[in-house]
């Protein structure tokens, strides 16, 4: 009997194990191949490899297309992911302090831009650009504000509810206690309350800046003429040339965000606010 | 340190009545605590003072300056929160430094007074750590450390002792009320814990639905409550409700002729406290003497407690202390019940 439960134990653990296995492989195998056909020597991958080497990453670096696209998106990511968060974060406070009528549509308001797609979004965009420089004459459609401006509407929806999560165990008795030591509303903010939603805040930067680096549908309709950012750079690459300098800017791509997230991490336990 | 005036203090939340014209005198270096039920306003009164809600009508006065209308930054109020309130990505000494960096006092000094601070509360090893790596009861001594260090004219405590556990709260309140007296320092305590309340307080001031139902020392409210209210909260008390019905003649709605001393018009009560009854034998000398039945005997070690049918719409408790020659009736017992008439108070 003993040996029995025993034994059933056992096989739940290896199924455990077996289904978490599959499921990491399944998430990590495409970054892995996309790694190591960023070192593929030959111009049409094919297995096996004929021979290793580094000559995609310098072909990155010789494309201006590439590193025009590499900076276009992270100025707009930066700007962005900045923007978004100066909107998001008075936002959640908001939301999570006031009962008002308005407060749940609001809520809800705010998450939209995610649910809708990005074609759709894109295309929307587009056409209210194209109405609004015909109305102002003033120079909208297509240019860096309009793509920032688009980019802070997919922003926002992270930055607001990370940081809402973040408020949902505030303690607002600290802040009065803070008044009650003499600081003043605007004191309190800076030295009481911001740092104590840090970690939200900075999930939200971090969500903000890799959502916006890395899109592509929206920003397709946004970007003026002669202008593109990397992800459309990548795509407008693939339609013509399948070689590896696409692995090596993904794996770039990934060493980007992936150096990003260990950065914050060393700040925020991102396990913690995610 | 500073005397503290309310004066007819009030305040409304749309149609309630949350605190209704309080009035209270605080001397300096007074220890008084607000007694009450939850919800009877003594949190809404205590707030009130510390500034964190604008009164409906009347006025705070600390020292010589009506502070009325002063947001809570700009009064020298120390006020230790239920929650302790600790920041906490500030480390100990931060968070007791906190309220003399907002006064701009010189780092030197700053050192110094938060050393010093932590010295009184106990707690001079723990100034680096984060508020949670502390226990519950070194977090109360953060926060007490906190409001002392900025020297404030007033220490405001909510239910300060009412996260401890039982044994924690007992050293703690002593603790506390030692400080006090040692620093003169004038205090409002806000509790519902009427045990606290006694042990703690120089004056205490029992609220219900937002009044004030009477202010005074232990001895005034435990011999001399104001009404039912009072009666009823502070301590245990037998309370027979009926009318006097002549001279030092009180007649219970289960129809017993009571002796009594003092008077009330209409609709009345009698109060006598638990202790302050006999039974049996040692009753002779007394005025009243009701028969009655035993119903229920609680053994509480230092005290046994006699439930006593006294009528068919009236019973007593009796407390009699665990002598070694005493008496304990059993339930079903007949027996007497017995108080002089000054034993009793009489109340409207």
């Amino acid at each position: 009997m003993a040996l029995m439960v025993i034994d059933r134990r056992l096989l739940g653990s290896w199924a455990l194990t077996g289904a978490a296995s599959i499921t990491l492989a399944f998430i990590l195998l495409p970054l892995v191949f996309v790694t190591w056909l960023a070192f593929f020597q030959q111009a049409i991958p094919s297995f096996p490899p004929q021979g290793y080497s580094l000559k995609w990453f310098f072909a990155i670096a010789e494309n201006p297309r590439f590193v025009d696209g590499f900076w276009l998106s992270l100025q707009v990511a930066i700007a962005a992911m900045l923007i978004g968060l100066a909107i998001g974060v008075p936002a959640a406070l908001c939301l999570a302090r006031y009962r008002f009528w308005a407060r749940e549509p609001m809520g809800n308001l705010l998450l939209l831009p995610i649910l809708v797609p990005g074609i759709v979004l894109g295309t929307s965009l587009y056409v209210f650009h194209v109405e609004v420089t015909i109305l102002t004459t003033l120079p909208i459609l297509g240019s860096i504000a309009g793509l920032v401006a688009g980019h802070i509407l997919i922003v926002i929806p992270w930055s607001v509810r990370l940081i809402t999560a973040s408020l949902a165990g505030f303690d607002r008795n600290i802040e009065e206690a803070a008044q009650n030591l003499g600081a003043t509303p605007t004191r309190t903010f800076f030295r009481i309350t911001l740092p104590t939603i840090r970690p939200g805040i900075v999930a939200a930067a971090l969500f903000g800046f890799v959502v916006s680096f890395g899109n592509l549908e929206m920003s397709m309709f946004l970007v003026g003429a002669g202008r593109t950012t990397l992800p459309i750079t990548i795509l407008q690459y693939l339609e013509y040339r399948i070689d590896p300098t696409i692995a090596a800017v993904s794996v770039l791509q990934i060493m980007l965000i992936g150096t990003a997230m260990l950065i914050t991490d060393r700040f925020v336990k991102l396990s913690r606010v995610v | 340190m500073a005397r503290l005036q309310i004066e007819r203090l009030s305040k409304h939340f749309g149609p309630t009545v949350a605190v209704h014209e309080v009035s209270l005198d605080v001397r300096d270096g007074e220890f008084v605590v607000l007694l009450g039920p939850s919800g009877c306003g003594k949190t809404t009164t205590l707030r009130m003072i510390a500034g964190f809600i604008a009164p409906t009508n009347g006025r705070v006065r600390l020292g010589d300056d009506d502070i009325t209308t002063l947001p809570p930054w700009k009064r020298n109020t120390g006020m230790v929160f239920q929650s302790y309130a600790l920041f906490p990505h500030l480390t100990v000494v931060e968070n007791v430094a906190f309220g003399l960096e907002m006064r701009n006092v010189a780092g030197a000094a700053v050192a110094e007074r938060v050393a010093e601070a932590l010295q009184m509360v106990r707690l001079a090893g723990l100034a680096d750590r984060l508020p949670r790596q502390l226990s519950g009861g070194q977090q109360q001594r953060v926060a007490l450390a906190r409001s002392l260090v900025i020297r404030p004219d007033v220490l405001l405590l909510d239910e300060p002792l009412s996260n401890l556990d039982a044994k924690l709260r007992e050293a703690v309140r002593v603790e506390i009320r030692e400080l006090q007296r040692r620093l003169g320092i004038t205090t409002v305590m806000v509790t519902h814990d009427q045990e606290e309340a006694l042990i703690m307080a120089d004056r205490l001031v029992v609220m219900s639905e937002g009044s004030v139902r009477q202010v005074g020392t232990q001895r005034d409210l435990y011999e001399r409550p104001a009404d039912r209210f009072v009666a009823g909260f502070v301590g245990r008390n037998n309370i027979l409700t009926g009318r006097i019905v002549g001279p030092g003649w009180f007649e219970t709605e289960g129809g017993l002729r009571i002796a009594c001393a003092g008077s009330a018009p209409g609709h009345a009560a009698i109060a006598v406290r638990p202790e302050r009854l006999a039974l049996g034998p040692g009753v002779a000398n007394f005025d009243n003497r009701l028969p009655g039945t035993v119903e229920f005997v609680s053994y509480l070690g230092a005290s046994i407690d006699v439930h006593v049918r006294v009528s068919s719409a009236e019973r007593m408790v009796i407390s009699q202390p665990n002598r070694f020659d005493g008496l304990v009736p059993k339930e079903g017992d007949s027996i007497v019940v017995g108080w002089p008439s000054e034993a009793a108070v009489v109340l409207s």
